[in-house]
């Protein structure tokens, strides 16, 4: 009887687990499903199924370029989230810093502040700049990579504190004793125990910035668009399966990243 | 190897003084214990001869090398960590290996050496292991393999053996023990278990309040000891609290006049080490004798431990040889209780606050 209701109650939770997965991949599978059709304006049931629009997507230069400028943004915003977000992980944790967890939260902002109002106010931050300085600041890529920076700090720093926390420094003490001076111990002994942070926090950063569509459509210049801005350019035209074909790629290939991660360093131990 | 020599080292936290006025030297190949309570400052010395906390004052002299401002690497102090503190991502051989990279040492002459350490500590063939793949006991090893690798000039040991269950404690006391002799390695151990200092050391350093109370062989801390914390921190004691009479002569708090070898005069206490008491016959031949009224006894096989009141203020811990047929005295008996006039070690009384 207990033993009913027990098994009763693993069902529901089965049921609502299930039903919750359901609702994440539905889209998902949506996505890939639309991404095969073959008729231009998607209609159910499909008419028939081709790659076409993988083609489309692959010959499609506004997407070619935008994809080839996010990862460009991309990369070069989460190295420079690295060497900003690990020595200041490790001032936070390492030292008693006034006003340190006021520091701490300020890092974390710019991961829930609304995409539009970061954009609004870098916008009017960079136009001040170049005001100011008169260089040209807005629509550069350095003034894009500096703006995603900012979105890739938060997941470095949250990542690489949270990984400090467990970490025994008396190992540091044992290197130094042994001969190694500062940089050798934090190369040979401290990086090594923070990498799983490091590695995790470089890939939701890059991929924050990679996804980011609200801020960067303040920030880009003529001729400089990311993919999902590009995505969302050939939307106002258009609604042909080549968007979801670019999307399925997208997917695939964070997809593939998160999974060759997660070889090396347990993504859910981490996060 | 090399002597090491500390001179007025003091550390001042706020206003908090953790080490005070500490000097102490060790010869070449000595093997010197830091014993004391817990917070006396024994690990705060220790790590300020390994470079991790800068003395307010004072000098620290490794062989020729004045080493007070030197940062923990260039001291060459080899320090086994309590936690063992091995760099968990590195294996064995390369845990032991670290210390001879950092001096470039090339590959091919580590890997001779590396093996070496490892078989002075008996750890042969464990190389490839990674430390979470080791007991406890093989753990400490290669944290003392690691240590000894780089040759040290000094080895500094912070509770090496506090992790280990009694019994491989008592055998790793001895293997290092033996190590450091054949080595002819100048070491430092900390710690607070009274036995393994007692068995271990050349030398021993009684520490209390950041202060050195007495610097010393086993026996000159046992049968010397230089104040009453000595005295009843080194072994047993009792205390009975009164004043010099007269030069040769202590009055207790209860009245009793009791004959010493001492000369002071004021308020004092004197302390008496339970086997120099005797009772009964044995007492007869004493200078100091005195009726005592039983109030507690335990039996240790071959020993007594007994409590006897001597007057309503003051009380005596005696031990005394249990001899098979004798009566063994039961709380309430009154019975008779001596000692030599040089078996009573008089210190004068700290005016209390
Ligand atoms: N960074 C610090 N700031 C303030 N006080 C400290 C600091 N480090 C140590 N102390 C104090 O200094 C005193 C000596 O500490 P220490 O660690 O040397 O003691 P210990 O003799 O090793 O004790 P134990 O046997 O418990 O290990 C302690 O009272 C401790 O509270
Ligand atoms: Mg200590």
């Amino acid at each position: 009887m207990s033993a009913a209701r027990l098994s009763l109650g693993r069902l529901a939770l089965n049921g609502a687990a299930t039903l919750s997965l359901g609702f994440i991949l539905l889209p998902l599978f949506f996505v890939f499903w639309l991404a095969f059709f073959r008729q231009e304006i998607p209609s159910f049931p499909p008419e028939g199924y081709s790659l076409k629009w993988f083609q489309a997507a692959a010959n499609n230069k506004p997407f070619v370029d935008g994809f080839l400028l996010s990862l460009q943004v991309g990369v070069s915003a989460t190295l420079i989230g690295l060497v900003l977000g690990v020595p200041a992980s490790l001032a936070l944790m390492r030292h008693r810093i006034a006003l340190g967890p006021a520091i701490n939260t300020l890092l974390l902002l710019p991961l829930v502040m609304p995409g539009i109002v970061l954009g609004t106010s870098l916008y009017v931050f960079q136009i001040e700049t170049e005001i100011a300085t008169g260089l040209p600041v807005l629509g550069s890529a350095g003034g894009l990579v500096a703006a995603h920076s900012l979105v890739v700090i938060p997941w470095v720093v949250k990542l690489v504190t949270a990984s400090l926390a467990g970490f025994d420094r008396t190992i540091e003490e044992a290197a130094q004793n042994l001969g190694a001076g500062p940089w050798t111990t934090f190369r040979r002994v401290t990086l090594p125990s923070i990498r799983p942070g490091l590695v995790a926090g470089s890939l939701f950063g890059f991929v924050t910035s990679f996804g980011n569509l609200e801020m960067s459509l303040f920030l880009v210049g003529p001729g400089r668009t990311t993919l999902p801005i590009a995505i969302l350019q050939y939307l106002e035209w258009k609604i042909d399966p080549t968007v979801a074909a670019a999307s399925v790629i997208q997917i695939v290939l964070i997809g593939a990243a998160m999974i060759i991660t997660d070889r090396y360093v347990k993504l859910s131990r981490v996060v | 190897m090399a002597r090491l020599s500390i001179e007025h080292l003091r550390k001042v936290y706020g206003e908090f003084t953790a080490v005070d006025d500490c000097s102490i030297d060790i010869a070449d190949g000595e093997f010197l214990v830091l014993l004391g309570p817990s917070g006396c400052g024994k690990t705060t010395t220790l790590r300020m001869v390994a470079g991790f906390i800068q003395p307010t004052a004072g000098k620290i002299t490794i062989g020729e090398r004045d080493v007070t401002t030197l940062p923990p690497w260039k001291r060459n102090c080899g320090l086994v960590f309590q936690s063992y503190a091995l760099f968990p991502h590195m294996t064995v051989a390369e845990n032991v290996a670290f210390g001879l990279e950092m001096r470039k040492i090339a590959p091919a002459d580590r890997a001779p050496r590396v093996t070496e350490a490892l078989r002075l500590v008996r750890l042969t063939g464990l190389d490839e292991r990674y430390p979470r793949q080791l007991s406890g006991g093989q753990q400490q090893r290669v944290a003392l393999a690691r240590a000894l690798a780089i040759e040290p000039d000094v080895l500094l040991l912070d509770e090496p053996l506090s992790n280990l269950d009694a019994k491989l404690r008592q055998e790793v006391r001895v293997e290092i023990r033996d190590l450091q002799r054949k080595l002819g390695l100048t070491t430092i151990m900390v710690t607070h278990d009274q036995e393994e200092a007692l068995t271990m050391a050349d030398r021993l350093v009684v520490m209390e309040k950041g202060m050195v109370r007495q610097i010393g062989t086993q026996r000159e801390l046992y049968e010397k000891p230089a104040d009453r914390f000595v005295a009843g921190f080194i072994g047993r004691s009792a205390f009975l609290d009164g004043a010099m009479a007269e030069a040769g002569r202590f009055r207790s708090g209860g009245g009793l006049d009791i004959s010493c070898k001492a000369t002071a005069s004021g308020p004092a206490t004197l302390a008496l080490r339970p086997e120099r008491l005797a009772i009964g016959a044995d007492a007869e031949a004493c200078a100091n004798r005195f009726p005592a009224r039983v109030e507690h006894v335990s039996y240790l096989g071959a020993l007594l431990d007994i409590d006897v009141r001597l007057t309503e203020q003051d009380r005596i811990l005696l031990q005394v040889p249990n001899r098979p047929g004798a009566a063994e005295p039961k709380p309430g008996d009154m019975i008779t209780i001596g000692w030599a006039e040089d078996a009573g070690l008089v210190y004068p009384r700290e005016a209390k606050a």
